[in-house]
């Protein structure tokens, strides 16, 4: 059957085109030397070149990750970008636990984009799990020489020395010697095989795991000293503002800026090439306004006159389109996934139940709108951006600007830190415009999007509708399951001809039900503006419709909500879905490494039942909801509890239960997990995009409100305590919270409510 | 040219008055720390205090400004040590940390007019302003800490 598209294997190449292969050969392993292909000249120097004399700037750097300065202060690399997730406080952190560095004495460096790092692009929720083990290991190379430069100096065994707290100590004896002093001999020594190194169990660990992890960058926050991408700046820096095709291919057919150029501080004006498809992540075309500072860019952009061709799509209707939609799933052109047959099931049952579900186009809306700056001198590009992919945006800039594959190394992309993600900034379209712009106009430019931009020209959550189906046994059992869905698929992107929805993979068709007979399916149609992921993905619409599917369900069978997700669950399994003739990605995970276990997924079910009270009596007016989704190979169960007065609906409680396998930073998990349920808030009370003649109709927080303080109660998130592999955390909690929220209110209200968001019904 | 008074220092800045303060801070003063996020005055990202009350500099004209005492997040406090910071420390507030200028600046202004709000208080003052990543539960436990703190050091 058909491989449904996952986020991963529609992105472009160049996003994960470093194999781990790559990365070991790069990194000189496989010849066993310790001349690093690709290290650091100042530690190859001091191989090489062994003489007494001290060179301050010589460094012991084992590893792309990981050096020491012959002060003891070590420098570890973050490769990922920081965007909220706290990827910066995280990952370093790891290595710094393995070999027993002290967390004071630590730089964390932010790389630039480069292949020697391996896959730096930040979503799917795998910065952990991609990294986890390369990480423990580079600590743990970094460890296993130092420990060996120590048994050199004091002409010992390496097991007669112990490294704690950035020390090599000598057993038996009070000697220590600081990293610093072992740089200059750790520096001559062969790297150890990777499969030789010994890693520290959870119980040797020192910071991974614990609770009292600061941020990094917590105090340059809270004191307004960091640097996100709209704030670089340097002498000569113009600012650019842009006005965009209000419809995707469309393009300027004639303009006018001669009252822009009388706007002081505008510099001048120029016209960006139209975009022809696919969309990909070129530039979207249009004029660009570049002056002095911001205003004056904001107010020239204000006084142009465009005249626009508005192209292909400019018919497009989102309400008009649904009907489309639903015609699509009269007919669905692929399936998925197959069990039983579905078909007979239905002829046989004692009774069928159908719902259809709604959920609309979503915009990212970081508050960071996307920004990027771009500097060319001679033949150096260099770019800071705040970008969740630094190795695609410098393809996209090779290619904006025609810049030769072999010189790709001559843009470098700086990566600056970033005012929320969540996809957007996976998509460096607006870092080819700075690169495009600052070539044009032979200044370094920063382009800088309004909200206004950001919410018009995204890359969206593409609007879905889907229809469940059902089949109950005289016993009131579940004996079929039939859920099709359409939207626009990711894929159209950069497919102009990708017309069956996407993704599957993605909370539909691996759905963890132990029902006989089950059929996943996908409808068709065109698609009229770029369509990107956003944090979960299509796990937002699938979880959304099956999880409040399997509440209906449940108030058929007149059964408690929860005791029913149990029984359809089923017995403790690792769910084979190969056996229903479906090839499910698994977020490019090998199914028997990280297996879809419904023994855990029941275990966060009952895991949040028992911490939120499921059950208990509630005041008059009051009621919970419950769901559970895997994702991300994390698996999460939400309970919200909401209270009703004079038909409104207010949030009361939310509880989670996740189960992340090895937990590294537990606040971190936590913090995402509030984040999550808040941004999933956003979207099951408020966010909709829509599309009126081809354009995007809302622009800013007024007609794209997202949650407030007020919408939302405290937040408990229970940690699963477990040794399995670690999962991934930013995105898992999203998908159940729209659904417990709508069982929610069904059991406050007694009305179900399939169509999000809720503010159309005047119940929030 | 005109005079502003940002964070205990006078400015001579060479801009049109009418450009909201946000600009002319970040532009021109080069103080960063305020951010933009809707340019409306519906997120908040941009808050400042102007003679100890927070106003959104987005949508505030540098003529409003004039003759005022302007505070930023860089004007706070002298180390960063302001009640407001160092509960935002303790709780690990900031997630990508971009809106908690604002919300520090809205913060600081709510408890140096009420010392000891409730749960109520807090999210009727901080209601303005938005935070994508979900800061909001701890947002409200900061500042019930950074209340206490303040307290103490009175």
């Amino acid at each position: 059957m058909k491989d449904t598209q996952s986020p991963e294997l529609i992105q472009p190449l160049e996003i994960e085109n470093v194999s781990r292969r790559r990365f070991l050969s790069n990194a000189g392993i496989a010849s066993g030397s310790f001349v690093l292909g690709v290290q650091l000249s100042p530690a190859i120097a001091s191989v090489e070149n062994q003489t007494d004399e001290v060179k301050t700037s010589d460094n012991f750097s084992p590893d792309v990750f990981v050096s020491i300065e012959p002060d003891g202060q070590v420098k570890i690399i973050c490769h990922r970008s920081e965007m909220g997730q706290g990827v910066r406080s995280t990952l370093p952190l790891l290595v710094a636990d393995e070999m027993d560095a002290d967390w004071s004495r630590v730089t964390v460096e932010q790389a630039i984009g480069d292949q020697k790092y391996g896959s730096q692009n930040t979503d799917g929720s795998r910065s952990v799990r991609k990294n986890y083990l390369k990480l423990k290991q580079a600590g743990a190379i970094a460890k296993t020489m130092l420990t060996q430069a120590a048994a050199i100096a004091w002409k010992v065994k390496p097991t007669s020395v112990e490294i704690k707290q950035h020390k090599a100590l000598l057993k038996g004896s009070n000697q220590a010697l600081d990293f610093g002093q072992l740089v200059k001999v750790a520096a001559t020594l062969q790297v150890p095989a990777r499969d030789q190194l010994q890693l520290k169990n959870e119980n040797e660990q020192v910071y991974i795991g614990k609770e009292d992890i600061k941020l990094l960058d917590g105090e340059l926050i809270t004191q307004g000293q960091t640097t996100f991408g709209f704030d670089v700046d340097f002498e000569g820096l113009k600012v650019a503002v842009i006005a965009r095709p209000p419809v995707v291919f469309g393009k300027v057919k004639s303009f006018d800026a001669s009252e822009t150029m009388k706007v002081p501080g505008v510099i001048k004006v120029v016209e960006l090439p139209a975009l022809t498809p696919p969309a990909a992540f070129k530039m979207l075309g249009g004029i660009a306004v570049i002056a002095e500072h911001t205003y004056a860019a904001i107010k020239g952009r204000e006084k142009l006159k465009i005249e626009w061709e508005h192209g292909t799509n400019q018919n497009h209707q989102t309400q008009a389109h649904e009907q489309v939609f639903r015609e699509a799933l009269k007919k669905p052109s692929t399936v998925v996934r197959k069990r039983g047959d579905y078909s007979s099931a239905e002829k046989s049952a004692s009774k069928t139940f159908e719902a259809d579900y709604y959920v609309p186009g979503l915009a990212h809306a970081t508050m960071e709108p996307p920004a990027a700056t771009a500097r060319i001198k001679d033949e150096k590009v260099e770019v800071w951006a705040c970008t969740q992919t630094p190795q695609s945006a410098q393809a996209n800039v090779m290619r904006t600007l025609n810049f030769p594959q072999e010189k790709i190394g001559n843009i470098e992309v700086n990566v600056t830190l970033l005012g929320g993600g969540f996809g957007r900034k996976s998509k460096p379209d607006y870092v080819a415009e700075a690169a495009y712009l600052a070539d044009e106009s032979k200044m370094p430019i920063k382009v800088l999007w309004t909200r206004e931009d950001e919410l018009q020209h995204g890359y969206y959550h593409s609007p879905s509708y889907q229809k469940l189906a059902a089949t109950f046994d005289q016993n009131k059992k579940v004996t079929g399951w039939h859920h099709s869905m359409v939207n626009h698929p990711i894929g159209s992107t950069f497919n102009p001809a990708a017309k069956t929805a996407g993704s599957a993979d993605l909370g539909q068709g691996d759905m963890m039900f132990d029902i006989p007979n089950i059929l996943v399916d996908l409808g068709d149609t065109e698609t009229f503006y770029r369509i990107g992921w956003v944090r979960s993905v299509t796990n937002i619409n699938n979880a959304f419709a099956a999880g409040s599917f399997a509440d209906e369900l449940a108030h058929e069978a007149g059964k408690d909500p929860k005791d029913f997700l149990l029984e359809l669950i089923g017995k403790d399994q690792a769910v084979d879905f190969s056996k229903d003739d479906y090839k499910y990605g698994n977020y490019g995970e090998d199914i028997n490494q990280y297996p879809a276990s419904t023994a855990r997924l029941k275990n966060v079910i009952n895991l949040v039942a028992e911490k939120s009270g499921w059950g208990k009596k509630l005041p008059e007016g009051r009621a919970m909801g419950i769901a559970a989704h895997r994702s991300f190979l994390s698996y999460v169960a939400t309970v919200v509890e909401v209270s009703v007065n004079k038909g409104r609906i207010k949030i009361e409680a939310i509880h989670s239960a996740v189960d992340v396998g090895k937990v590294l930073n537990p606040d971190r998990v936590r913090s995402q997990m509030e984040g999550a349920a808040i941004f999933a808030a956003s979207l099951a009370l408020y966010g909709e995009i829509t599309a009126e003649n081809g354009q995007i109709q809302q622009s800013n927080f007024h007609d794209y409100p997202l949650a407030r303080m007020t919408d939302i109660p405290e937040i408990q998130t229970h940690i699963v305590k477990s040794s399995e592999l670690p999962t991934g955390i930013g995105e898992p909690g999203v998908p159940p919270f729209a659904p417990a929220l709508c069982n929610a209110i069904f059991a406050a209200t007694g009305k179900r409510y399939r169509r999000l968001p809720l503010k159309q019904f005047g119940i929030v | 040219m005109v005079e502003l008074k940002i964070n205990g220092q006078t400015q001579k800045l060479d801009l049109d008055p009418e450009m909201p303060l946000l600009w002319a801070l970040r532009d021109f003063a080069k103080l960063t720390g305020s951010k933009y996020g809707c340019g409306k005055g519906l997120c908040g990202a941009c808050t400042v205090h102007i003679d100890g009350q927070p106003i959104r500099s987005c949508v505030t004209p540098v003529s409003a400004a004039l003759g005022k005492t302007i505070t930023t997040i860089e004007g706070l406090s002298e180390n960063g040590d302001h009640p407001v910071q160092q509960a935002w420390i303790e709780h690990n507030v900031p997630q990508c940390g971009y809106c908690q200028s604002g919300q520090i600046m809205s913060a600081s202004a709510l408890l140096a007019n009420n010392p000891a709000p409730s749960d109520e208080d807090i999210d009727t003052a901080m209601a303005g302003n938005l935070c994508r990543c979900g800061t909001y539960p701890r947002i409200r436990k900061a500042i019930h800490h950074a209340a206490k703190l303040a307290k103490e050091v009175k």
